[in-house]
C-alpha cells in the first residue's frame, strides 16, 4: 500500500520532545515513526533525541525505546533484533535506531559495519544535521566544507571546515551490499515516507540517511528548516537517493541545480563566506554531481 | 555427570552451554580465544541453540549483550584484558540499567608493554563498574560458577552483571579432569530467566533512560543496596548447588587451614592452588600459617575483614595487580576492611604479565610476613620474583 | 482533540518502593507542557484550508490535529515555530503573538 498523507496514522510515536523549534531531527523520526507503527523497538543513543524525549520521568516516545551508549546503537539495536527472535517476538515487529550524524558515521561506523555486514535485521536510521548538535554544534564527518562549528571556528587563519567531502552513508551502506539504503530529506516527505515503507517491507539491515535541518546549529528562523531542506536539494547540496537490487538510483532529479549561494547565504554558519570560497563549494558541487550521474541511475 | 579433560577456557564453555543462555556476544581475544571457539563448536555440533552473534568489537559485544538482555533473554559473552578495557563504557551501562548478564574475563595483563599473559590488572580496572566480580581457581570452579553467576545475577533481589575471572593460561589454558553436570541437574539449579526490567509488547517501556540529579543518587543508592542482597544471593547460590553436585565453593571466601594459624595470606584465582601446597608444606614444618581465598571481589566480603581483629598476627595480601602511584589493589580493600586491627600487614607484588609464582616465592610471602610481625620487616609493599 | 495530554502516565515515586529499576519507566509520559518554547501561535483561516495536510506532516510536533476535519493545533505541545505557516501553499495560517488577538 502506497503511502498516502490522508490515510496516514494520526498516532504520534514521538510527542512533546524538547527539541529546539522547528527540529529537523524530530520531524524526521516523527515521519518514519509514521510508517513504522507501534509494532517497534526503539533505539537512541546519547544524542539530541535522547536528551530531548527520555529524561526521567519524562519519556516522549511511546513504544517500546532505550537510550543506548553513543557508540553502541548499531551493536545494540541489533542485540535486539537477536533476543526478540530469541524470545519469540512476532517477525513483523521493527528495530529501528536513530542516530545523528556523529553517532552514526563518526563513532557509531564500526558498529554499524558490523550490523550491516551481518546483515542484522534493524532499520538503522541517520538524522543528519551536520555536525555534534546536542554537545551544541561541534564539527562532525558529515559537516560540510567551510562550514562554521565551534570546532571549527572562523577567523583570519580560518574558513571553517576544511574537509571538501562528506562521509557518504548511503555508498559506505552500498559497499556491505545491504539490502536497502537511501537518502532522504524531511522537506520531501512523501519521498521519505516512501522509502520507510520500502524498508520496512525489507529484513535484514536496512539504512536510511535523512537530511534534518537544524536552525540552533546552522543558524536560521526555525519557520525555514523545510525551505532550506528543499535549498539543499535543489541546489545539490542534498540529493536523494536509494540503494536497491545493487543499484543506486536518483529518487528526485532537480531540473536544473539551484546555484549554492542562496543556500548558504541564508545560514549564519556559512555567512562568513567569500565569493570565491562559494565559487569553490559549487565546483566541488558540480564534481560531485557529475560523479553521480557515472554511478547512479537516473541523473541524466 | 561426565568427567572430562577439559582446559579452564573449556569447562567454562560447558557452563554457558548448560546455563542455555539465548544470545552468545562474542569478539575474540587471547587468552579467551578458546573458550568462544568452544561455544562455536557447540553450534556446529547442535550441542547447543543460542544465537552467536559475531560481533566486531568488543564494545559492540557488551552493546549487544545488553540489547539482547533488553528482550529478557538469557545472554553470555567474554572477553579479556584490551577487550575488557574496550567495552568499559558499556560494563557500567550495563550494571546501572540492572541487566543480569555473565561474562566471564580471562585476566591478562594490559599494554603497554604489549603482553597477552595473566595478571588481573585488567579486571581491578573494573572495580567500580557495577559489576559483581568473582574470581576462579580452577576450571572446575569456572564451569560451576559460570552456571552460579546466573542463579546469583538473575535473582530478583539482585539483578547485577556477574564477571567470572579466569587467570589467562594458568587456568584458561591448562588441563584437568572437569565434572560435568547433568543438563537435567543444571536445569533444576537454573531456572528460565524471568524479568520485568526488559521491553514489552504489552506493558512497553523506556530503558536506559536519562536521569539527572533530581533522582539519581537513589537509583544508586538502590544499586548498592543490591549488592548486600548478592552477598546473601552468592552464598546461597554456591550451598544450592553444592547440595545438588556435591561440589561448593564457601560463597564469599574460603579459609583454608585458618584454624589456629598466625599468618594469613589473601589470594585470588589460580595463585590460591600454589598457597594450598605451600600452607600444607609448611604446616608439616609445624609453622602455623593459612589461606584466605577471596572469591568475591564485588561484593567485597567486608564483614568477615571487618571481624577478623587480633585473630592473626599477619596478613599477607597476595597482588597479581598494582595501582601505581600507591599499591597492590586488593591490598588496598584488605587492609581498609581490617581498619583497626592490629594484625601486621604485607602486600606482595606478583605474576605481572604471566611470571610464574612458584611455591619458592608463596614460601617467600610468609617468610616476610613473620618478618614483618616480629617487627623486622623494611616496608608493606614488595616485589616478588623479581628478575633483580 | 486528539492528542496525548500533559501529565499522561506521569507517576512520580514517593518512595524507593516506588522509584524507576535500574533505568527504565514506561513510555508516552509527558511530565510538563511545551508552550513555553513559544512567541508566536498559528491560527487558521479554515475558509482557504485545502486540507492538504503539508502543516500535519511537516509540524514537528506533531501537534497539528485533523480530526475533527479542521486543522486544529495543540497548544500545550505547539513550540511555535511556525514552519506550518511558512509552508501552507494557501497561506491560511497566520503566526500571531501569543496573548494577543487571533482575529
Amino acid at each position: 500500500m502506497a503511502v498516502n498523507l490522508k490515510t496516514l496514522t494520526e498516532e504520534e510515536l514521538f510527542y512533546g520532545a524538547k527539541t529546539c523549534q522547528g527540529c529537523g531531527a524530530l520531524m524526521a523520526c516523527r515521519m518514519v515513526m509514521k510508517v513504522v507503527g507501534p509494532k517497534s523497538c526503539v533505539a537512541i543513543p546519547a544524542c539530541c533525541m535522547a536528551a530531548t524525549t527520555t529524561v526521567y520521568p519524562q519519556s516522549a516516545i511511546f513504544v517500546n525505546n532505550v537510550v543506548t551508549a553513543f557508540p553502541g546503537l548499531a551493536a545494540t539495536i541489533a542485540g535486539m533484533a537477536a533476543g526478540g527472535e530469541a524470545m519469540g517476538w512476532d517477525d513483523d515487529t521493527t528495530y529501528v535506531a536513530f542516530g545523528g550524524d556523529g553517532g552514526t558515521v563518526d563513532i557509531g561506523i564500526q558498529g554499524l559495519s558490523g550490523a550491516a555486514e551481518r546483515n542484522d535485521n534493524i532499520l538503522y536510521v541517520c538524522y543528519d544535521n551536520e555536525a555534534y548538535m546536542n554537545t551544541g554544534v561541534q564539527r562532525s564527518g558529515s559537516t560540510p566544507e567551510y562550514c562554521w562549528t565551534t570546532t571549527t571556528p572562523t577567523g583570519p587563519c580560518s574558513k571553517g571546515e576544511e574537509g571538501q567531502l562528506r562521509k557518504n552513508l548511503l555508498e559506505i551502506m552500498a559497499a556491505h551490499r545491504v539490502p536497502y539504503a537511501a537518502t532522504a530529506s524531511v522537506a520531501y516527505p512523501m519521498d521519505l515516507l516512501r522509502k520507510v515503507e520500502k524498508a520496512k517491507a525489507y529484513k535484514g539491515c536496512r539504512v536510511l540517511h535523512i537530511s534534518a535541518p537544524c536552525p540552533t546549529g546552522w543558524g536560521y528562523d526555525p519557520a525555514r528548516s523545510v525551505e532550506i531542506g528543499k535549498m539543499a536539494v535543489e541546489s545539490g547540496m542534498w540529493y536523494l537517493a536509494e540503494y536497491e537490487d545493487d543499484k543506486l538510483k536518483l529518487t528526485y532529479r532537480p531540473k536544473a541545480l539551484e546555484p549554492v549561494e542562496p543556500y548558504l547565504k541564508c545560514q549564519r554558519r556559512f555567512r562568513h563566506l567569500k565569493p570565491e570560497d562559494i565559487q569553490e563549494i559549487q565546483s566541488v558541487r558540480d564534481q560531485g554531481w557529475e560523479r553521480l550521474a557515472a554511478l547512479y541511475e537516473g541523473v541524466r | 555427570m561426565a568427567k572430562a579433560f577439559l582446559s579452564g577456557n573449556e569447562a567454562a564453555a560447558h557452563g554457558v552451554r548448560l546455563s542455555r543462555p539465548k544470545v552468545v556476544s562474542a569478539y575474540p581475544i587471547t587468552p579467551q580465544t578458546t573458550l568462544v571457539e568452544k561455544l562455536a563448536d557447540f553450534k556446529a555440533a547442535g550441542e547447543a541453540d543460542f544465537k552467536y552473534i559475531m560481533v566486531e568489537s568488543e564494545h559492540s559485544a557488551m552493546a549487544a549483550a545488553l540489547g539482547v538482555s533488553m528482550m529478557g533473554a538469557r545472554v553470555f559473552t567474554a572477553t579479556s584484558s584490551q577487550g575488557l578495557l574496550y567495552m568499559c563504557e558499556m560494563l557500567h551501562y550495563v550494571s546501572g540499567a540492572r541487566h543480569p548478564i555473565v561474562m566471564v574475563d580471562a585476566n591478562r595483563a594490559t599494554a603497554a608493554p604489549w603482553n597477552i599473559y595473566g595478571d588481573q590488572r585488567d579486571a581491578y580496572a573494573m572495580r567500580d563498574s557495577g559489576w559483581i566480580m568473582l574470581f576462579v581457581e580452577s576450571g572446575q570452579e569456572a564451569l560451576d560458577t559460570v552456571i552460579q553467576a546466573y542463579r546469583i545475577a538473575e535473582d530478583p533481589s539482585v539483578m547485577i552483571p556477574v564477571m567470572v575471572n579466569l587467570d589467562g593460561f594458568t587456568l584458561t589454558h591448562t588441563y584437568d579432569l572437569v565434572d560435568i553436570p547433568d543438563q537435567a541437574l543444571v536445569d533444576r539449579y537454573l531456572p528460565p530467566l524471568h524479568t520485568t526490567n526488559k521491553l514489552d509488547m504489552k506493558d512497553p517501556k523506556t530503558l536506559c533512560m536519562t536521569v539527572g540529579p533530581d533522582y539519581h543518587a537513589e537509583g544508586r543508592l538502590l544499586q548498592q543496596k543490591a549488592f548486600d542482597d548478592a552477598e546473601k544471593m552468592i552464598i546461597q547460590a554456591d550451598r544450592e548447588y553444592a547440595a545438588l553436585t556435591g561440589r561448593g565453593y564457601h560463597g564469599m571466601l574460603e579459609e583454608y587451614r585458618c584454624e589456629d594459624a598466625e599468618l594469613a595470606l589473601v589470594a585470588t584465582g589460580s595463585v590460591s592452588g600454589t598457597a594450598r601446597v605451600v600452607v600444607d608444606m609448611l604446616r608439616a614444618q609445624g609453622r602455623r600459617v593459612g589461606l584466605i581465598k577471596i572469591r568475591s571481589f564485588r561484593p567485597f566480603p567486608k564483614a568477615y575483614f571487618a571481624g577478623l581483629g587480633g585473630r592473626f598476627k599477619g596478613v599477607g595480601v597476595v597482588d597479581r595487580s598494582i595501582s601505581f602511584g600507591y599499591e597492590g589493589t586488593l591490598y588496598t580493600e584488605v587492609r581498609a576492611a581490617m581498619y583497626g586491627s592490629p594484625a601486621k600487614m604485607q602486600n606482595y607484588i606478583v605474576g605481572l604479565g604471566g611470571r610464574d609464582i612458584p611455591k619458592e616465592v608463596v614460601v617467600q610471602m610468609y617468610d616476610e610476613l613473620e618478618k614483618t610481625v616480629n617487627g623486622n620487616s623494611s616496608g608493606e609493599m614488595r616485589f616478588l620474583g623479581m628478575r633483580w | 482533540m486528539n492528542k496525548p495530554k500533559v501529565g499522561c502516565n506521569l507517576h512520580l515515586p514517593t518512595s524507593y518502593d516506588d522509584l524507576y529499576f535500574g533505568a527504565s519507566t514506561g513510555v508516552g509520559i509527558l511530565p510538563s507542557v511545551n508552550s513555553g518554547f513559544r512567541t508566536f501561535h498559528p491560527t487558521f483561516r479554515q475558509d482557504l484550508c485545502i486540507h492538504c495536510s503539508l502543516c500535519w506532516i511537516y509540524c514537528p510536533e506533531g501537534c497539528i490535529d485533523r480530526t475533527s476535519g479542521q486543522m486544529e493545533v495543540d497548544m500545550d505541545y505547539c513550540k511555535g515555530c511556525g514552519i506550518c505557516a511558512h509552508e501552507c501553499p494557501k497561506k491560511c495560517i497566520t503566526m500571531v503573538r501569543d496573548g494577543e488577538d487571533d482575529g
